[in-house]
């Protein structure tokens, strides 16, 4: 087929061919150099300074995770889009597989094994992506469906995080691959240890107590996930900066999040963590800049991608506090995407020349 | 030095490539007359003018030529002298490639002017003065085509705030406004001191985008001396911000007033109107000079070797002015207007009317065609560009999905169509066409619903007129009967049954009698009474048969027009 | 556990009661249905559905008594939006009925006309204008095309003139684009 026939169905209410070249499209004729790939290209440049920390805190094993998570959504993508029919290269190299599964491998601790994360990546690109319509048509974050999945499916594996400095590379493969028992380097994230302290053994236990106790949990999120955060955080920034993502749904969700820990560790300090813990710990960071701004499944109007990342990080906070599970960013952003249509309904900004309901006159 | 004026921000906006210097390095040249002028009745918003000429007919330079017909219409004019060629459907100058009645005429190189004659507005009464430019045919020369008459209305409070004049100018390529004040702008200032008068507007703000600064300088020195004469200040003329669309008219009122006109109101009722430059210019021409809009300044610009701007007679085909300039040999394709708003031409021999600011050539790599459309991902960069604060993935959805009202719902007619959301859509959706698709949609099913309705209640009153004249008839008939009963009651039976049948007999035999003379018609083929004429009537009734018949031919494509 | 189930039988019971009565007292008089199907006819009221005129359809159609496939004029569309709001399958146009075709006005051959006025009484919505011995013309916009004055004309003067596009009916097109796997390796 000519090269030129894609045009041709472009060509709105062609009646007669006259002088007219029929491949040609209607206006505007020219076209900003922006594209789908060109924006998931730098959402995963942003995602960089976050795994450089994260190799130098955990180690490189993060990287094999990435790779092989890539691998699987490419894979799936591409069986996916030749099942429906859809053009591959095209569709392939856009990088919404690839965003998802770096956000996959990211969520997923760094030495579960390998097929963990595979696994996980080809219900978000098949199940969550493709089968309810592809790119753009998701009503839910693939990355958090496999994520929530998982969690559910293997709570055991989703729970073994690298210990902070051991980076030994040797080790972590042995625990990617199964071939060696890893118990030496794995350990509890900060939320999973206080949410186990508080919540089963010891009635008595505080936030201090247990955040103090443990060597592997920093003075602030945990360390080294605080570093890693940060990283987060400078992407984040960066894309705010390159205008991919807008201020409100971060702020929004950080805001929010430190407003109810802040609340609640005021009321009791000893029950509740500090807003500061809850802001750089687990997934919040990435979810703040990363997650909850995923626009295809999340709330678009302005006002409503403020409800929407407030409401995530209210669910958030409650899930890990009161939730059985390490981390609740998943399950608060599912919850928030069921509810995103409604919010973007009720909070459809006015319209040029109706903002002024009591006197649209002088 | 321009006037410090606050300025109000409107949102969104783009700003692509302006690509305006290469049509503004030579003055204005005056298009010389082409060897047809192809003028359609057609040429704004409204009422189809009714042809006032018939083939063969000689035309002046400026002689009306189309009749403004119903409320909202604008008379149009012979660009020049010569003789009526015909008067039949040519190709309009509009993306759909379909045709409509034009005037076509042969000049005859003499460029005879009518009579020309200054209008005395002053001692006219307003309604005077509008009508005078309706038959001047003035219309907005922005792009809008909208009689202009309709808009020197100051509405309800008699008098207007402002009067903004839109010389801004956004859509890149294009520079006839631009050229215009730098050339004219004593004349423009002298036809705002006339839209001024019959507005009774208090200032006049002339909005200018800052990336025209010799127009700027221009209008500034024309406008000071306008304040003089007048002996107020009350005419500013104000540089904005450069950003696609700030030329949008509810755009740069909101820019220059803060004012936002919404969709479906009149500006006038919040004390402001807009007006294009070259508006401006031509109510001067038409009310000072006596000339009404028979030409205007075009830029010729795009894949050519020389870009300028053209002052061409209206009904000039594009192909001319093209050439003018010298297109490249990979022209593929003549747009009129500029690459964000243009309409694609279905060829080059479409004439210039008056909504042509821009002739535009465009090649496959001026203007390549877009890459392949991907799905929406609501990035919401449509929404961060939208100049009317719509969410504009939205009513794609549901512009896509043809679920209209909705679409409607989400104020899909406050889109001006300005091509915003297109060019930033980092999926490439042509955005822009599935609002157009919607929006005919809408009004062709709002027509169609309208027709239908004025058909149910006509088909609703004619029954109930049946059952009227049913009942007048009974009553009559019982009245008859009765009268007849008096008379002679024994025969009632008898009587009643033979009153009906010679009735339908009768009517039966005229049937029959305008069947035989129907037949005899056919068979004649003309009417009986002009077998025996004189040979003048019959040259006459010749005369009036051949008027018919064009008539009939001239009105079978416009069948749906009448109304 | 046999409680439960008596309780649940016995709520059902009640409840389907309830809305049993319900349907019977509330029943809407005067039918909106008809005018909801009223409004969705074309109004060409041209009886080739078999009823005299777009009213007694949609009666007969709300009664249940006509299909909903009857109206040519309507065409695919007209069904499909019928077959919406009555919850109905949708059926193509039922051919005994007619075909669906362009939208057209009558004209009158004005040569021809013998003024007989049989057509202005055939004409549901008075578009024909003239009187007897008169010549007559039809009033293009008022017509609906439903083709009632041809049969009664005895000289055969009426035609069907199909109304064209004009730039002003003319309508954008859907700007289908859609990308088929033949494609995709160039891309």
């Amino acid at each position: 087929m000519p090269r030129s026939a894609k045009w041709r169905s472009r060509t709105c209410g062609r009646t007669i061919e006259q002088n007219r070249d029929p491949l040609v499209n209607n206006s505007p004729y020219f076209l900003k150099p922006a594209s789908v790939q060109s924006v998931m290209l730098r959402v995963l440049v942003a995602l960089l300074p976050g795994i450089a920390a994260y190799v130098w805190f955990f180690g490189a094993a993060i990287l094999l995770q990435i790779a092989m998570a890539s691998i699987a959504a490419l894979a799936a993508e591409a069986l996916m889009l030749a099942l429906r029919g859809k053009p591959l290269m095209l569709f392939l190299s856009d990088g919404s597989a690839l965003v998802t599964a770096w956000l996959i491998a990211l969520t997923f601790p760094s030495i579960a094994p390998w097929w963990l994360a595979v696994l996980g990546t080809l219900l978000a690109i098949i199940v969550a992506k493709h089968l309810y319509g592809g790119l753009g048509q998701n009503p839910f974050n693939p990355a958090m469906v496999a994520f929530a999945l998982m969690i559910v499916a293997y709570p055991q594996l989703m729970s073994q995080w690298p210990a902070a400095g051991a980076t030994d590379l040797a080790g972590q493969l042995h625990a990617i691959f199964g071939t060696r028992q890893i118990d030496a380097i794995t350990m509890a994230t900060p939320l999973d240890a206080l949410r186990t302290a508080l919540h089963t053994i010891d009635a008595k236990a505080s936030v201090a107590g247990v955040l103090g106790s443990n060597p592997g949990i920093g003075s602030v999120g945990g360390k080294g996930w605080e570093w890693v955060a940060a990283g987060y955080l400078v992407g984040g920034l960066w894309l705010l900066q390159q205008r991919i993502i807008t201020w409100h749904m971060p702020t929004a969700f950080l805001a929010a999040l430190f407003a109810i820990a802040g609340v609640f560790s005021l009321i009791d300090s000893t029950q509740f963590a500090g807003p500061l813990f809850h802001i750089f710990t687990g997934g919040a960071m990435l979810g703040a800049f990363f997650i909850v701004t995923d626009p295809v499944s999340g709330a678009t109007t302005p006002r409503g991608k403020l409800i929407f990342a407030a409401g995530v990080a209210v669910l958030t906070w409650i899930i890990r506090t009161f939730g059985a599970y390490p981390d609740g960013i998943a399950f608060a952003v599912l919850l928030m995407n069921i509810a995103a249509p409604l919010i973007d309904m009720y909070t459809q900004p006015p319209v040029f020349g109706h903002k002024d309901k009591r006197g649209d006159s002088p | 030095m321009t006037a410090l004026q606050r300025l109000f921000k409107f949102h969104g906006g783009v700003k692509p490539a302006y690509n305006k210097e290469a049509s503004t390095g030579l003055p204005i040249a005056v298009a010389p007359t082409p060897t047809l002028l192809v003028i359609p009745l057609h040429q704004s918003i409204g009422g189809m003018p009714r042809p006032l000429v018939t083939a063969g007919e000689r035309v002046l330079k400026g002689q009306r030529i189309g009749g403004a017909d119903g409320n909202v219409s604008s008379a149009v004019h012979a660009s020049t002298s010569g003789t009526v060629i015909a008067v039949e459907m040519r190709l309009m100058p509009h993306t759909s490639g379909l045709s409509a009645l034009c005037v076509v005429i042969e000049p005859d190189g003499r460029d005879e002017w009518i009579q020309r004659q200054p209008f005395d507005f002053r001692s006219a009464t307003p309604t005077q003065t509008r009508d005078y430019l309706r038959d001047a045919g003035v219309v907005g020369l922005g792009g809008a085509v909208f009689p202009t008459y309709l808009k020197l209305n100051p509405g309800k409070q008699g008098k207007l705030d402002t009067l903004v004049l839109n010389g801004a100018e956004c859509e890149p390529f294009i520079t006839c406004d631009d050229v215009l004040m730098r050339e004219r702008a004593e004349t423009i200032l002298k036809g705002v001191a006339i839209m001024r008068e019959m507005l009774r507007a208090g200032q006049v703000l002339i909005g200018i985008e800052d990336n025209k600064p010799e127009a700027i300088a221009a209008m500034e020195i024309a406008a000071q001396a306008a304040n003089r004469a007048a002996g107020d200040s009350a005419i500013k003329v104000v540089s904005v911000p450069t950003r696609y669309p700030a030329g949008g008219a509810k755009q740069l009122i909101r820019v220059l007033t803060g004012i936002e006109v919404p969709h479906g109101k009149r500006s006038t009722d919040y004390g402001v109107q807009c007006f294009n430059v070259g508006t401006a210019h031509a109510i001067y021409e038409a009310i000072a000079l006596g000339q009404p809009l028979i030409s205007r300044i075009v830029t010729v610009a795009g894949n050519v070797g020389l870009a300028r701007n053209y002052d061409a007679l209206i009904g000039t085909p594009m192909r001319d002015l093209v050439a003018l300039c010298g297109p490249l040999p990979d022209s593929d394709r003549v747009i009129m207007g500029g690459p964000m708003m243009g309409l694609l031409m279905p060829a080059d021999s479409v004439p210039v009317v008056k909504a042509t600011n821009c002739v535009l050539v465009g090649s496959k790599q001026l203007f390549p065609p877009p890459p392949p459309e991907m799905p929406c991902i609501r990035c919401g960069e449509c929404a961060k560009a939208c100049p009317a604060e719509l969410q504009p993935f939205e009513m794609y959805w549901f512009s896509r999905a043809k679920i209209f009202g909705k679409a409607q719902e989400y104020n899909l007619f406050d889109c001006i169509e300005c091509g915003c959301c297109a060019y930033v859509c980092p999926s490439h959706i042509p955005l822009v066409d599935y609002y157009r698709f919607a929006k005919s949609e809408i009004w062709a099913r709002e027509l169609e619903k309208e027709a239908a309705d004025v058909a149910r209640e006509r088909y609703e009153f004619r029954l109930l007129r049946e059952e009227r004249e049913k009942q007048e008839k009974a009553a009559k008939l019982a009245a008859k009967t009765a009268a007849g009963r008096e008379k002679a009651a024994a025969a009632l039976a008898v009587v009643e049954k033979p009153a009906t049948t010679p009735e339908e007999d009768a009517k039966k035999a005229l049937i029959a009698a305008a069947l035989e003379r129907a037949k005899a018609q056919k068979e004649l083929v003309h009417p009986g009474n002009v077998s025996d004429l004189t040979p003048e009537q019959q040259a006459e009734v010749a005369a009036i048969e051949a008027r018919r018949a064009e008539i009939r031919e001239m009105a079978k494509p416009h069948l749906r027009q009448d109304d | 556990m046999l409680e439960a189930i008596l309780v649940m039988a016995l709520g059902a019971v009640v409840l389907g009661a309830a809305l049993g009565y319900a349907a019977v007292r509330f029943r809407v008089e005067g039918d909106p249905l008809v005018e909801k199907i009223d409004a969705i006819l074309p109004q060409t009221q041209c009886g080739q559905c078999g009823f005299p005129g777009c009213k007694p359809y949609a009666q007969a159609i709300a009664k249940g008594e006509a299909e909903i496939n009857q109206c040519p004029p309507g065409g695919d569309e007209g069904i499909h939006k019928l077959a919406d709001l009555l919850g109905r399958e949708f059926k193509s146009l039922s051919a005994e009925h007619g075909i669906e075709k362009p939208k057209s006005v009558a004209v009158i051959d004005e040569q021809s006309c013998i003024g007989c006025t049989l057509c202005i009484q055939a004409c549901p919505v008075d578009a024909i204008v003239g009187a007897a011995k008169q010549m007559h013309t039809i009033v293009a916009p008022l017509c609906t095309g439903c083709e009632l004055c041809l049969p009664p004309c005895p000289v055969d003067c009426i035609s069907m003139q199909p109304l064209d596009e004009s730039v002003e009916t003319w309508k954008w097109k859907y700007p289908v684009f859609k990308i088929n796997p033949a494609q995709q390796e160039e891309a």
